[in-house]
C-alpha cells in the first residue's frame, strides 16, 4: 500500500477513536481544563473526514497541508493550532522524506514551536516526544504508547489552563496526551509503521 | 440543561445573526465568518481587533462601533477563535493604518492569534498586539501559564478605542496598551457554575452553601472555597488582594468596575459597588474617577461578580474612559 493511503487509513482509524471517545475526552478536560476536548478535535476531524473524501491525493505533503490547515481553522483552543502545526511541520518536511520517524520528529518539533512546552509539563508533548524516540530506534508499540500516556498522571501541569491548578492537576490523565495516544494508536493499527 | 436555543453547535452562528439584525445600523456580520465588524465609514485610522470564545457577551461584539472596537472575532462557546477567522477579522478592520489585537490570555487565544498575525503580516497588513492579563488570582510564575485576562480588557477596548478615534498611530496605541496592562487588576467570584451548551453540564460544582474566590471567566479554578458570606466581607477580602498588588496610596486615581458574570442581577451588583465605595472611598481614600456597573465579560450562566481596578496613569485616560461610543453594551 501506498505510503498516502496508509495515512488516510490511519487518520479514519484517529477520527473513529476521538468521536467514539468523544465523553470520555470531554470528561478527561472537566477535571484540569474547561470540558471540551472531545467535543473540539470531533468538530474537526469531521471536518477533516469531508475534505479527504472530495481530494484525492499521490503524495503526503498535499495530504498533511490539508489535514494541518482543516485542524486549525476548525479544532479553536489550543488542540487547534498543536495538532495543526504539527500537520504543517510534517507537510514541509515530506518533501525532504517520508520516513516516518523523521516526519513525527517534525510534528514533534511544530507542536514544541507552536506551545513552548517541554517534556514534564503534562501536555500532548509527554505521549508525542517518547513515541517519537521509539519510532527511531523501531521500538515503538502499544506498551510504549500506554507506559507515556499513563505518566502524565502524576504530572504537575505547568502549561495550558490545567497549570491554574497546579497540584490540583496531579492524578489526572492529560486529555492532549489521551488524543495524542489514539493518534500514535492509529499509526500502529493502519501499519503507517510498518517498513 | 434548560437553555433557550436550537442545536447546541449552532448557538454562535444563531446568536450573531440575531446581534447583526437588532443592532444594524451599529455592526454587521462579515458574511461566512464569525467576524461582527463596525458599519462606519472608514476612518483612515488603526483597526482595532478583538474577540475569543462565545459566552462572554456582551464581549466581544457588543464593544464593536465607534469610539471602541472596529472587529469582534467570535469563537465556539469558551474556545478560542481560528486563525482564520482572525484573519477575517484583520482584514475588515485594517484601513491602511496597521491594526491592533487586544488578546486575553489564554494558551489558545494567544496561539491562534499568534498565527493569526503571522498569516497577516503574509499579505502585508502591519500588526500588533497586547495580550491582557489583569487576573490576580493566579500567581504570575513560570509554572503557570500566567495571569489570566478577564474584566480588565473591557477598560483596554474603551481606551484604546478612543485613542484609536483620536487618531493615535499602531506605535502610540501598542505603547498605551501595554502601560494600561502594568496597571490593571481583577478578581472575581462564583457563586454557582456555568453550563457550556455544548457540553450539557455545569463545568465544575459547588454546594449550595460555598462560593469559590478567584474563579475565572470560564470556571478554571480559584484560590480557595468558602461558605457564603455577607457582601461586605465578599468586598473586604477583594479589596485586600487587589491593594497586595495594587499598591495604592491615599488619594491616588482610580477607575472601577463591579462586572457581573451572567447570572447575578444588577440587584445584587449595586449592594456590591456600595460595599466596594464604603472600603475603597470612605477607608483607603482612594479618587474613584470613574466608575461602572454591569455585566460586561460574563461567563455564559455563571453567577457572581468581579472587581477591576485601573490605576489611572495618565489623566488623558479618564478622558478616554469617558468619550461617547455608539455600541450595543458599553
Amino acid at each position: 500500500m501506498a505510503q498516502t493511503e496508509k495515512w488516510i487509513k490511519s487518520f479514519e482509524h484517529f477520527s473513529r477513536k476521538i468521536t467514539d471517545e468523544k465523553s470520555f475526552l470531554n470528561e478527561l478536560d472537566s477535571a484540569i481544563g474547561d470540558g471540551d476536548h472531545g467535543s473540539n478535535l470531533t468538530r474537526g476531524v469531521a471536518a477533516v473526514n469531508e475534505k479527504l473524501e472530495q481530494q484525492s491525493y499521490d503524495n503526503l505533503s498535499d495530504l498533511f497541508k490539508d489535514i494541518g490547515m482543516v485542524l486549525v481553522s476548525k479544532v479553536g483552543g489550543a488542540s487547534g493550532p498543536l495538532y495543526g502545526s504539527a500537520f504543517i511541520s510534517m507537510a514541509k518536511q515530506s518533501k525532504e522524506s517520508d520516513d516516518i520517524s523523521s516526519l513525527l520528529s517534525s510534528g514533534l518539533d511544530g507542536i514544541t514551536k507552536r506551545g513552548k512546552a517541554e517534556t514534564g509539563e503534562k501536555t500532548m508533548v509527554d505521549v508525542w516526544a517518547p513515541a517519537v524516540d521509539a519510532l527511531k530506534d523501531g521500538t515503538l508499540d502499544q506498551s510504549v504508547i500506554d507506559s507515556a500516556l499513563e505518566s502524565t498522571k502524576d504530572m504537575k501541569a505547568t502549561k495550558g489552563r490545567a497549570s491554574y491548578l497546579g497540584d490540583r492537576s496531579i492524578g489526572h490523565i492529560d486529555p492532549g496526551a489521551q488524543s495524542s495516544a489514539y493518534f500514535f494508536e492509529s499509526l500502529l493499527e493502519a501499519g503507517v509503521t510498518d517498513e | 440543561m434548560k437553555k433557550i436555543i436550537n442545536q447546541p453547535d449552532q448557538v454562535v452562528g444563531d446568536m450573531l445573526n440575531g446581534l447583526a439584525y437588532a443592532y444594524d445600523s451599529l455592526v454587521r456580520r462579515v458574511p461566512d465568518t464569525t467576524v461582527i465588524a463596525r458599519t462606519l465609514d472608514p476612518s483612515g485610522k488603526v483597526g482595532l481587533v478583538s474577540g475569543g470564545g462565545s459566552g462572554h457577551e456582551p464581549s466581544h461584539a457588543g464593544f464593536v462601533g465607534k469610539g471602541m472596537l472596529s472587529v469582534a472575532v467570535a469563537g465556539q462557546v469558551f474556545t478560542s477563535p481560528t486563525p482564520d477567522q482572525i484573519l477575517e477579522g484583520i482584514k475588515a478592520a485594517d484601513e491602511g493604518q496597521g491594526v491592533f489585537l487586544v488578546i486575553k490570555n489564554y494558551t489558545g487565544d494567544v496561539m491562534n492569534f499568534d498565527m493569526a498575525k503571522e498569516l497577516a503580516e503574509l499579505e502585508d497588513i502591519e500588526v500588533d498586539s497586547i495580550v491582557v492579563d489583569d487576573d490576580i488570582a493566579v500567581e504570575d510564575s513560570t509554572f503557570s501559564a500566567g495571569r489570566r485576562g478577564v474584566a480588565g480588557t473591557v477598560f483596554m477596548h474603551k481606551i484604546l478605542g478612543a485613542a484609536a478615534e483620536s487618531g493615535a498611530s499602531l506605535k502610540e496605541i501598542k505603547a498605551l496598551a501595554e502601560q494600561v496592562n502594568n496597571n490593571l487588576y481583577s478578581i472575581g467570584l462564583a457563586l454557582s457554575p456555568a453550563t457550556n451548551p455544548e457540553v450539557g453540564k455545569p463545568g465544575f460544582e459547588l454546594e449550595d452553601n460555598e462560593i469559590e474566590f478567584g474563579i475565572g471567566i470560564h470556571g478554571e479554578p480559584g484560590y480557595s472555597r468558602e461558605n457564603l458570606k455577607p457582601s461586605k466581607e465578599l468586598a473586604e477580602e477583594f479589596v485586600s488582594k487587589l491593594k497586595k498588588e495594587a499598591n495604592w496610596s491615599s488619594r491616588d486615581k482610580f477607575a472601577v468596575m463591579v462586572n457581573g458574570m451572567g447570572a447575578t442581577p444588577l440587584m445584587e451588583q449595586f449592594v456590591f459597588m456600595n460595599d466596594i465605595r464604603a472600603l475603597l472611598d470612605d477607608g483607603e481614600d482612594l479618587d474613584l474617577v470613574y466608575r461602572k456597573v454591569g455585566d460586561y465579560m460574563t461567563a455564559i450562566d455563571m453567577a457572581g461578580v468581579s472587581l477591576t481596578l485601573l490605576k489611572i496613569e495618565d489623566d488623558k485616560w479618564i478622558d478616554y474612559l469617558n468619550a461617547p461610543v455608539e455600541v450595543i453594551g458599553w
